[in-house]
């Protein structure tokens, strides 16, 4: 991490994850050797802070581009962080298809159910009965259909060689994460396959909640939707 | 054996499939789409990854395939990627992205007739989507167009040269008939893929991992603040304007008498050196200039060349998009015509020559 002052809003979760993404790095010595792919999203100035070598994608487009990169450069430690508008919807196919090819990278997927940059708009992952301001009151499936579980159909996959869903709001669940993290990272330098790790987060400023009350909601609705632990673990690590 | 000639007849396709393998290119990516598909499958049947040690990877669509030709090239590594006019037209999101933070990738269109899904036989309708910039922004890709499968074998090092000096993609505007036609080629001579040390040290601006004593490299287009935005975008222009004055590439056939020219690119250019043939049996002094960069397009020269002669046909196969280009450096000073087939329907020498016989009445 540099001394860049963070855009992101207090109590948002990607400051944290980005400072996991960092120390896994570092304590791995893998600073010199690791680039990174940041989204369209909140995370786009992700490369303003984790001190490494960055490519910024387009709007869903990482996992291409980290597949160009390793590929061609199969010694890096090659990681996209992705949103869940990325992610999840406009960036589904290149997100399926890396995964799926075993490409030896990691998928960094913070979940917040809700379009942050943009404003607020209704992501995948919005929670059924979730206000957003495109689905103000409430997203009704006969309206807009149902959440979308990327971690699941990703456990399914023949190329991925660890799913997990982790989260940043307490201690302890930071701790779990660092390590789930490391053992990604870790996987795909020893070219097991493909890894997703994702954070279900908090959004306070789009579910316009205090950061507090942000976390006791995700607990509330997010978690029992989106449930934390190893969704899959082929990687003997 | 770098200086070994091999001489052999192949398609267009398979001569780029072969010169990518022979130039050093560490990664193709793409998606199959006809009249193309043999560049792919040539490649996979060569293996290189096996011998130079080449990547080749079957993407899951065109988008992909550019986005992966840009992680691979923002890394350092000559990138490619070909696919035909539907699959380019996807394309073009990563294109400008590519412009926008100066990727320097190759890509090859072997175009077919449109619009929408049209037709796979052979067109030239891409060239407005190849010169303009097909994406958003103010910003242009280096277009190459080659007329016979010896130059379609000789421009992916081209290509890859060009984009590399200029930090810019490069474009090979090929079509169905160069593509799938097949001639003697001469291969180009065998260049080793750069090593990881020298691809850091020719490209300080690509993301390589970034040791302790250097700033960490940001590949990106985005940029928020309009005045630095500004800056990096008349940065482009001025690149644009040296591409301009330093690249331009061009040939003349039969023109030092001529009092008529035919300007024609790709495989319009290869049916015109027949009409030039033609129409000289007929008496008529024809010559054929024929533009091998589009951008930078020869505008000058056909400035220079428009003082010479009393009339210029042009001749694409499309509804009229290169002749834009000619009118514009003309300016007036004799008359231009156009004449082109659509559909997928290629040309015939003699409709040329009728063209022309019409420009001259």
């Amino acid at each position: 991490m540099n001394d860049n002052n963070m855009h992101y809003c207090p109590g948002c979760s990607h400051g944290v994850v980005h400072k996991l993404v960092a120390e896994v790095i570092e304590e791995m010595g893998m600073a010199d050797k690791a680039i990174g792919v940041s989204p369209v999203g909140c995370a786009v100035f992700a490369y303003n802070y984790i001190d490494i070598d960055w490519q910024e994608a387009a709007h869903g487009r990482a996992p291409a581009l980290a597949t160009g990169i390793k590929r061609t450069w199969p010694d890096r430690l090659v990681f996209t962080y992705q949103g869940d508008g990325d992610l999840a919807c406009i960036g589904t196919c290149e997100t399926i298809h890396a995964l799926n090819r075993g490409e030896n990278i990691v998928i960094i997927f913070v979940n917040n159910a809700i379009y942050g940059m943009t404003g607020g708009q209704m992501a995948p992952t919005t929670l059924i009965g979730q206000k957003t301001s495109t689905c103000p009151y409430g997203r009704d499936p006969e309206i807009h259909g149902y959440p979308l579980k990327m971690a699941d159909i990703a456990a399914q996959l023949e190329g991925t060689c660890y799913v997990t869903r982790q989260s940043v709001e307490s201690v302890a669940s930071i701790l779990k994460a660092k390590k789930a993290l490391r053992k990604a990272f870790e996987a795909s330098m020893a070219g097991k396959g493909s890894s997703l790790v994702e954070f279900v987060s908090t959004c306070n400023s789009g579910w316009k909640l205090t950061p507090a009350k942000a976390n006791e909601w995700m607990k509330e609705n997010m978690f029992p939707f989106y449930p934390k632990g190893d969704l899959k673990d082929t990687t003997n690590l | 054996m770098a200086e070994q000639k091999d001489v052999v007849l192949m398609k267009g396709n398979e001569a780029i499939a072969h010169a990518a393998i022979r130039c050093g290119c560490d990664g193709y990516f793409g998606y199959p789409i006809t009249p193309q598909s043999e560049v792919i499958e040539t490649l996979a049947e060569l293996k290189p990854w096996e011998t130079t040690g080449m990547q080749v990877v079957q993407a899951e669509s065109e988008l992909a395939s550019i986005y992966m030709v840009y992680g691979a090239a923002g890394a350092g590594k000559r990138a490619m990627t070909s696919s035909s006019s539907p699959g380019i037209a996807l394309m073009q999101e990563g294109i400008t992205y590519m412009a926008g933070a100066e990727v320097p990738g190759v890509f090859v269109n072997v175009q077919r007739g449109g619009p929408g899904l049209g037709t796979i036989q052979p067109s030239q309708g891409d060239y407005f989507q190849a010169t303009r910039g097909g994406g958003n922004g103010d910003y242009k890709v280096i277009v190459l167009a080659p007329s016979s499968v010896q130059e379609m074998a000789d421009f992916v090092d081209l290509a890859f040269e060009l984009a590399f000096k200029y930090r810019n993609p490069a474009m090979i505007l090929s079509d169905g008939v160069i593509g799938q036609m097949m001639e003697k080629v001469v291969l180009p001579p065998i260049k080793p893929r750069r090593t990881d040390e020298e691809v850091i040290r020719e490209c300080p601006w690509a993301s390589t991992g970034k040791p302790k004593n250097r700033e960490r490299v940001v590949i990106t287009s985005l940029e928020l603040k309009p005045e630095a935005m500004e800056k990096r975008n008349l940065a482009l222009q001025e690149k644009y304007r040296k591409i301009q004055e330093n690249e331009v590439r061009f040939e003349q056939q039969q023109m030092d008498d001529a009092d008529y020219a035919i300007v024609a690119f790709g495989s319009a250019a290869r049916i015109a050196e027949k009409s030039v043939e033609i129409a000289r049996e007929h008496g008529i002094k024809v010559g054929l200039f024929r533009p091998i960069t589009l951008f930078p397009f020869p505008e000058k020269q056909i400035a220079e060349l428009s003082k010479k002669v009393k009339g210029i046909l042009v001749a694409e196969i499309n509804a009229g998009q290169m002749v834009q280009d000619v009118r514009l450096a003309v300016n007036g000073a004799v008359p231009v015509e156009q004449f082109g087939r659509l559909g997928g329907i290629v040309p015939d020498p003699e409709e040329i020559v009728e063209a022309l016989k019409k420009l001259i009445k």
